[in-house]
């Protein structure tokens, strides 16, 4: 069969059910054995102002999202505003013909500086500042229109169900549009029905108001929308495939890795990951009694790193979970432990900053800080997931890491990643391991917690164990870890703390430190979550015949410049690819592999990668029409 | 075998000024956990940074000297974690009440079962004697360039309004009293604490020892002997005896009020005791029935190498 690459966004003012829409639309598509790749957008607001969501489905393995968007829905007017000039030639809207008459001036969220782009670019067309107006842009285009009254359907609705409540029930707009999607597509009418029991099975009757709203609409598309060019037959299912939202990756690898203690304070966009855990709390163990994780909202991050910390001396697995603001409230307890060899795992969602910056917005602008931050020397780990199916095995790496070495970890995720939903393989924690490095269960004699030991790291006790009393300190300390100033006991500390970096390099496998995607003329350098738009865009290339590398950097302190040199050594032209604004991989890449970067593509409008950039930026490259800088905009 | 004094000394030089208040909070310390029967390796001083973020070093047991104003933080999550361990959290008016006053408030909403002893001179010593927040508004002592212009913070007030279930005064110059009332504040079901009056003899030249004994007000206070006395000696009852609102709002109302009485005469002893309010741990408990028998630093969580949790639930969930 054909690729099939069908991209359907939905969108809505905050608070409208943009998400349930997709949600059920994207476990339509699952259940049929589709891939899927979708992405949330939001504004930093509660109700009101404009979300949307976007799900790529297709009958291959996907990473990533694309600019064109094949079908659109949407129930309000500023969603049509925003996302007209965004539908492909043959592609269609599906919208609420009640809006027709309405003017960008009366939609007050729109914005002003998005409304002069949108009337300069109306005026050149000679259209008035209408919906009408942009979907005749769209129709000349070549793009298919759909009007429907959701007033009307309601109406009728109400009327063949004999429930008159239903007239007035706006909040069903989103199901009503997922059903006139699916039913002009032609995707079968019982998955839809599966799917709607499956995401209220708690609540029964809503259930059954939704599949009696989504029954009727599917079959108003079926009726009178008539042919559309793209529809999506069926498909074999993959077994074991599971459906994750962005988080869950780390949040279920914390549980299996054997993290008990969370701490955490609220904070876009990983508070989600927090969240989950104190869902499920409640643990069940193979052969034991049930467990547990005690979940703790602090009263601001710098509690939640404490508290961390106090609970990873008791021997406990402990982490957190955070993003740029808080993170850098961390900083002074991140040196602490380092300085006291304390095995904690910081999960850091990166967004854009700096400072509140666009706090729902995507960003990989905290490299440099977590490899950085926090005033002197010691020794730590950053380590960056590519993807949602990566960052499972990832976290279990994360706490070993931690506990073998005794150094804190930050496991860097992001917005791009946390706002996704994707179908991938089911997680296997069989794959995960548990190393608890010089960690103690008995301890006899005299014992000295930082024992100068010939891989520099010393057994570890924890506290309230039997006769394992010790102390730590924020002042430099000697064996026992009381305070001293003295200059030959501090250089050996020093030493001792600062030679597990080499050990970290020469310890850990080369492939869990640099992942090579192939290497050729053209090679990519990335970190995180650009992962899945470059592997796609490096799919289209070559099925053009067009061979690009890609080295993906998951190690990025210490940085294993070594095995990047090496792999690098033939490669005429490196591309450095991220969402910020410096090139912060570059600049660690230029000091450690003493190389220039010959091009970057970078983004930092607040908004993820897709796929179809990334090819083009590539494209021009090849082409030897880039600029040294490619800054890439797409999206609203 | 009981345990003596002795065995909760360590061999670390203590660099603190002669006369330093500090010495006698030390002595109570090791005298109460010798008293208690608390084996050195079930306890851990957790400390803040200052003259007395030191103090965990000269204790035997185990002894963690975190950051400044975060030693509530790090001693919360001690105990949350192994619940079974005594843990008491030391550190200075300024590290508790300045920059870590929001720590404070929020221990305080928990009521972790732990201790929390202030040790409060008014100044920050180890910089030289700038103003800390229990210093009052107008008072210059030796090395400021001039009057405090801050008001003071009320400790004892401050933490019966965030929710300490225990909360005592005490003077490092009294040792055996001191020494008492940690061994009540150890001993309360909930978060305890103790604001320790404590002359710094360099820097706080208001607050001296000879002040608190009340040497200008000698025929005023001929019977005391004393600027301090104890609220036990009275007929002040601190203790909230029944799950009653009108009770509580009389006792709380009863602390603030006695918590402002300063100047000539300062009480110490405990303004407010209350062990109906739930300890954290038991809240945990309403979620985690086995949280207490089970907690997390006992928990098992591999065998052989291989994760012995259970997740097939959670991924039969996600499956399409």
């Amino acid at each position: 069969m054909s690729f099939v690459d069908f991209s359907w966004l939905i969108g809505g003012p905050q608070g409208s059910g943009v998400e349930s829409g997709a949600n059920v639309f994207s476990k339509v598509c699952a259940e049929l054995g589709y891939q899927i790749f979708g992405k949330r957008e939001f504004h930093s607001n509660i109700k009101g102002e404009h979300s949307y969501f976007t799900v790529r489905v297709s009958n291959r393995l996907i990473h990533s999202n694309v600019n064109d968007v094949t079908l659109m829905i949407s129930f309000d007017a500023e969603t049509i505003f925003r996302h007209y000039d965004e539908i492909l030639s043959g592609g269609g809207i599906i919208y609420d013909s009640d809006l027709e008459k309405i003017t960008t001036d009366s939609v007050r969220t729109l914005g002003n500086y998005f409304k002069e782009r949108l009337h300069n670019e109306l005026e050149s067309k000679n259209k008035p500042f209408t919906i009408a107006g942009v979907l005749e842009v769209a129709k000349e285009k070549g793009v298919s229109l759909y009007p429907v009254s959701f007033k009307e359907i309601l109406a009728n609705l109400a009327e063949e169900t004999e429930n008159p409540r239903l007239k007035g029930m706006v909040r069903m707009y989103n199901v009503i549009g997922v059903s006139l999607s699916l039913g002009l597509i032609k995707m079968p009418a019982n998955s839809l029905l599966h799917s709607i029991d499956s995401i209220f099975s708690k609540k029964p009757q809503i259930a059954e108001i939704n599949k009696q709203a989504a029954n009727y609409s599917y079959k108003y598309a079926t009726t009178n929308f008539g042919d559309f060019s793209f529809t999506l037959p069926g498909v074999e299912k993959q077994p074991n495939t599971i459906l994750v939202q962005g988080h869950q990756g780390t949040s279920i690898g914390k549980i299996v890795s054997g993290c008990r203690f969370q701490s955490y304070y609220p904070i876009t966009p990983a508070s989600d990951e927090s969240v989950f855990l104190e869902s499920n709390e409640i643990l069940e163990i193979k052969g034991d009694r049930p467990g547990s994780t005690a979940v703790i909202q602090t009263e601001d991050e710098i509690s939640a790193i404490g508290m961390m910390i106090g609970s990873a001396l008791t021997g406990t697995r402990s982490s957190t979970s955070t993003s740029g603001p808080g993170f850098a409230l961390m900083a002074e307890a991140i040196g602490w432990a380092g300085m006291n060899e304390v095995p904690i795992v910081l999960t850091v969602y990166q967004r854009s900053g700096p400072s509140t910056g666009l706090p729902t917005r995507h960003g990989q602008d905290d490299l440099l800080f977590a490899v950085t931050g926090s005033f002197g020397d010691f020794p730590k780990i950053v380590y960056a997931s590519g993807d949602i199916e990566e960052s499972f095995y990832d976290t279990g790496k994360c706490f070993n890491f931690a506990d073998v070495y005794q150094v804190p970890v930050i496991h860097m995720m992001d917005k791009f990643l946390s706002s996704s939903v994707v179908t991938c393989k089911r997680f296997d924690p069989q794959k995960i391991t548990i190393n608890r490095g010089k960690l103690l269960d008995k301890i006899e004699g005299e014992y000295k917690r930082f024992a100068f030991t010939e891989d520099g790291i010393s057994p570890r006790s924890r506290l309230g164990m039997d006769n394992g009393v010790f102390w730590n300190t924020g002042d430099e300390s000697d064996e026992f870890g009381h305070i001293t100033e003295d200059p030959q006991m501090r250089i050996k500390m020093m030493d001792k703390r600062m030679s597990r970096l080499d050990l970290i390099l020469k310890q850990v496998p080369k492939e869990e430190q640099v992942v090579s995607h192939g290497i050729h003329d053209f090679t990519i350098i990335s970190w995180g979550s650009t992962k899945g738009p470059i592997l796609d865009a490096l799919q289209i290339l070559k099925e053009e015949g067009i061979d690009i590398g890609f080295i993906q950097i998951k190690l990025l302190h210490p940085f294993p410049r070594e095995s990047v040199k090496s792999m690098l050594e033939k490669v005429k032209t490196v591309i450095d690819i991220e969402a910020n604004h410096s090139g912060q991989l570059g600049k660690i890449f230029q000091q450690n592999v003493t190389r220039e970067i010959d091009y970057f593509i970078l983004k930092y409008s607040g908004r993820g990668m897709t796929c179809t950039e990334i090819y083009d930026s590539l494209k021009k490259i090849i082409e030897n029409k880039a600029n040294k800088r490619e800054v890439l905009e797409h999206g609203s | 075998m009981a345990l003596k004094l002795a065995d909760f000394k360590t061999t670390v030089h203590n660099d603190w000024c002669p006369g330093c208040g500090d010495f006698g909070i030390v002595n109570a310390l090791q005298m109460a956990l010798a008293e208690m029967g608390i084996e050195r390796d079930k306890a851990t001083i957790f400390s803040g940074i200052g003259c007395s973020g030191k103090t965990s070093h000269f204790i035997n047991t185990y002894g963690i000297h975190t950051l400044h104003g975060r030693v509530l933080t790090f001693a919360q999550g001690g105990k949350l974690a192994n619940p079974e361990m005594t843990v008491v959290a030391v550190g200075g008016d300024g590290d508790g009440l300045g920059i870590g006053a929001g720590h404070f408030v929020a221990a305080g909403r928990r009521n972790i079962d732990m201790t929390y002893i202030i040790f409060d001179n008014g100044v920050y010593g180890l910089t030289k004697g700038q103003a800390s927040p229990t210093l009052k508004l107008g008072e210059k002592t030796k090395s400021l360039p001039s009057p405090n212009t801050n008001y003071n913070v009320n400790p004892i007030g401050l933490a019966v309004a965030s929710g300490f279930t225990f909360v005592a005064r005490a003077y490092s110059y009294d040792v055996r009293h001191l020494k008492d009332l940690i061994v009540k504040a150890v001993q309360h079901k909930g978060l305890s604490f103790l604001d320790v009056l404590q002359p710094c003899p360099t820097y706080n030249d208001i607050n001296t020892r000879d002040w608190y004994a009340g040497e200008d007000l000698a025929k005023e206070a001929a019977e005391r002997h004393s600027r301090i006395y104890k609220l036990e000696d009275t007929h002040f009852d601190p203790v909230v005896h029944y799950a009653d609102e009108k009770e509580l709002d009389e006792k709380l109302a009863q602390a603030l009020i006695k918590s402002l009485e300063w100047g000539n005469k300062i009480p110490t002893g405990i303004f407010y005791k209350n062990e109906l309010i739930s300890p954290f741990a038991t809240r945990l408990k309403d979620k985690i029935p086995n949280y207490l028998e089970n907690p997390p630093s006992k928990q098992n969580i591999s065998k052989d190498g291989i994760p012995i949790t259970d997740v097939s639930k959670i991924l039969d969930s996600l499956k399409v």
